[in-house]
């Protein structure tokens, strides 16, 4: 046993490269998940912001139509598969599941272990597609393109998300199995956090629906490399059996990349509000809902790929249908604010703002899943808008919320509370300085995917960059807050860093000590 | 609760979990077969038989004129002419029709063409019979040929009441390449 008054704890208990890179500890995981994870959001940031640099003005000034498929589509493989998949899951995840269940790890450590390792190899492979040929697909990889004509490293790319699918499939079983053999004595299912709630239903669809897409996408090879005719239409085969198959996969992974997310709001909202969560079963039982009704809408994103009319309206209906488990956790969290005594920490105002702008997001994707309005609307900027108003300032500013939540139990010393709420405020105009007006544009019928843009978007398109420059750059300032806890220079941080806080993790020290929870807590 | 008991019955969340994991990977590559038998019953991609059909209509429905259009489209690699003789037929349902389609190799080799049908609406596509298809095998094209193919159709008198019009599409691929890879 580490002696704590020692100052002992998971960061420093042993040092040297390989006691990171092959530790079991599921803390040490969790944390250079983290720091893997926003190594790929840089570089993937970067990306869009060349975009953004040529979206500037209208014609070709940087780079090429070429050059920026390759950038679209780097873009989007490396924020989903390898930032937003992994992002909540496995990092946050990885840290706060044991620690929340008052367990000394996950179910299966080594299995934890080989996920990140994993997670490097796909990663690996997608720096060999950087110094290679490139990728020029789209994140979605769509055959017949991927398949025939791509002069690009699309089998690279496709080994890649292989490896990065196991990753999550072995995280998922992780936790399922956490989840269900190492709760403590008396902490029944409905007193499981928010949180882990949120994990549970994603690892659901990690298990079942990320092997549909490993065997798509090894599909995609096997027709590169050996020319046999799965979904090329000379060879008897169907480029829509390709669609049908990736998002088979593709739509779960939405709700993948979200309902962990909700899952921390849920956390935040009570904590802040100083009072129980409202409506805590139906949040709960909402989040399995949506993983369940995640695997019958992938129809939607195919409303122009030629499906009979009849499947349109049945997907659209069922679409449709997943606006009511999300609309139940949005006023579970306006009804616990209601005469709550709100303190406006960084986490909380990171997850008030997650409830209005996940909020816009959802309502454009009622826009997108009726039938008129999504023909119209297919493939132009008011789809690019709308998945990111979910994905970036929903999921993402809810990895900025938790991670201003959990930095003082990861690191030991409280985020730096000025630069955090500089963060938010830069963030938060920028983001929506970016993304709002791309609504406009879609609907004006500017086409997704192009380096170039009639000239009646150029207005748009210079704020919008002008945006994307602002939200990028405000990204250094997380970094900064980061590196500080990092390097201790801040507020020692108490066992329980925020009052009102009551998960399990913040019974024990800040930092986290290497040995937690031997013995599992009693829970009243 | 032992520590022993409790990794024993993790181990068994395990194998309950990774079966669930290799079951989906099972079920999405008998997805593949598995969505051709399902457009093959249902016509959900418009796909039409790839054998003639040997049965010919049971009877002739006089009283009603069903549209029939054609669309041809030339796929990747083939820079010849690819139309049909005619655009639209208007055809009472089991009435026999024959249309000829044509195909042209300008290149200075020959080559082998495979053509792909597809029925809009896919509803339509099952009831849509053909007894001769220029489809249903390989054409081969000398060079510089111009070549009438002809496809006879009836469609099924039990064809749904309210389709009164139906697409029938070819799209020609030039597989010489294949064909040629695989009789090495």
């Amino acid at each position: 046993m580490y002696d704590q008054s020692q100052g002992v704890n998971y960061l420093n208990c042993s040092r040297g490269f390989w006691s990171w890179f092959g530790t079991l500890d599921h803390k040490r995981l969790g944390l250079m998940y983290m720091w893997s994870v926003m190594g790929a959001m840089l570089i993937g940031g970067v990306f869009a912001m060349v975009m953004r640099l040529e979206l500037f003005a209208p014609g070709q000034q940087f780079v090429d139509a070429e050059a920026f498929n390759q950038l679209f589509t780097l873009h989007g493989a490396i924020m989903v598969f390898l930032v937003i998949i992994p992002g909540v899951p496995a990092a946050l995840g990885n840290f706060a599941l044991p620690l929340m269940l008052g367990a000394k790890d996950v179910a299966f450590p080594k299995l934890n272990r080989l996920s990140y390792h994993l997670w490097v190899v796909g990663a690996l492979f997608f720096v060999g597609v950087l110094l290679t040929t490139g990728l020029d697909t789209g994140w979605t990889f769509y055959a017949p393109y991927s398949t025939l004509h791509s002069q690009t490293a699309v089998v690279w790319a496709t080994f890649g998300a292989f490896f990065l699918g196991f990753s999550s499939i072995f995280t998922g079983i992780n936790f399922i199995a956490t989840i269900h053999k190492m709760r403590p004595p008396g902490m029944t299912w409905f007193k499981l956090p928010l949180f882990c709630w949120g994990l549970y239903a994603t690892a659901i669809m990690q298990i079942l629906a990320t092997p549909v897409l490993g065997i798509t996408l090894l599909l995609v090879g096997v027709e590169r490399m050996l020319g046999v005719g799965i979904f090329n239409p000379a060879l008897g085969g169907d480029p829509v059996l390709f669609q049908h198959l990736f998002w088979f996969y593709s739509h779960p992974a939405v709700y993948i990349m979200v309902l962990p997310p909700l899952g921390i709001i849920s956390e935040l909202i009570a904590t802040y509000s100083r009072k129980h969560i409202f409506g805590y079963r139906f949040i709960a039982m909402s989040s399995v809902a949506i993983a369940l009704v995640g695997f019958i809408v992938w129809g939607h994103h195919m409303f122009v790929s030629g499906q009979s009319a009849l499947t349109s309206i049945v997907f659209s209906a069922i679409t449709f249908f997943v606006a009511i488990p999300s609309a139940i956790k949005v006023f579970n969290w306006v009804a616990t604010l209601y005469k709550g005594s709100i303190v406006m920490k960084a986490p909380m105002i990171y997850a008030l703002s997650v409830i209005w702008l996940f909020g816009i997001g959802g309502m454009t994707g009622l826009w997108l899943t009726t039938l008129q309005q999504d023909i119209h609307l297919h493939d132009t900027y008011f789809v690019v808008a709308h998945f990111h108003y979910v994905l970036v300032s929903g999921a993402v500013f809810s990895m900025f919320a938790a991670a201003y939540y959990w930095l003082p139990k990861w690191s030991g010393v409280m985020p730096n509370k000025l630069l955090g709420e500089l963060h938010f405020w830069s963030s938060l105009i920028s983001v929506n300085l970016l993304f709002f007006p791309m609504h406009f544009v879609g609907l004006a019928g500017m086409p997704r995917r192009y380096a170039d843009y009639a000239l009646q978007f150029a207005d748009y398109n210079f704020w919008i960059s002008i945006g994307g420059f602002w939200f990028g750059l405000s990204q250094l300032l997380f970094l900064a807050v980061c590196v500080l806890c990092a390097m201790k220079k801040g507020e020692k941080a108490p066992a329980r860093s925020w009052e009102g806080a009551e998960g399990l993790e913040w019974e024990v020290p800040s930092p986290a000590p290497f040995h937690t929870y031997d013995t599992p807590p009693v829970v009243k | 609760m032992s520590e022993q008991n409790l990794q024993q019955r993790n181990q068994r969340t395990l194998r309950k979990l990774l079966i669930w994991a290799v079951a989906m990977f099972g079920f999405a590559f008998a997805m593949v077969p598995f969505y051709d038998v399902i457009c093959d019953i249902t016509g959900l991609n418009g796909k039409t038989s790839t054998t003639a059909s040997t049965e010919g209509p049971s009877q002739v429905v006089e009283d009603r004129t069903v549209t029939v259009e054609f669309i041809t489209q030339r796929g990747e690699g083939v820079n010849g002419d690819f139309t049909s003789a005619t655009r639209r037929v208007e055809v009472h349902p089991g009435e026999i029709t024959l249309v000829n389609f044509f195909a042209s190799n300008p290149k200075s080799s020959d080559i082998i063409t495979q053509s792909i049908p597809s029925v809009s609406p896919g509803e339509a596509a099952r009831y849509l019979h053909k007894t001769q298809c220029f489809c249903f095998d390989q054409q081969s094209l000398a060079a510089g040929e111009r070549k009438e193919m002809p496809m006879i159709f009836y469609l099924d008198p039990e064809l749904p009441r309210h389709r009164n019009t139906l697409t029938l599409s070819y799209t020609i691929f030039d597989v010489t390449d294949r064909v040629a890879a695989t009789n090495k």
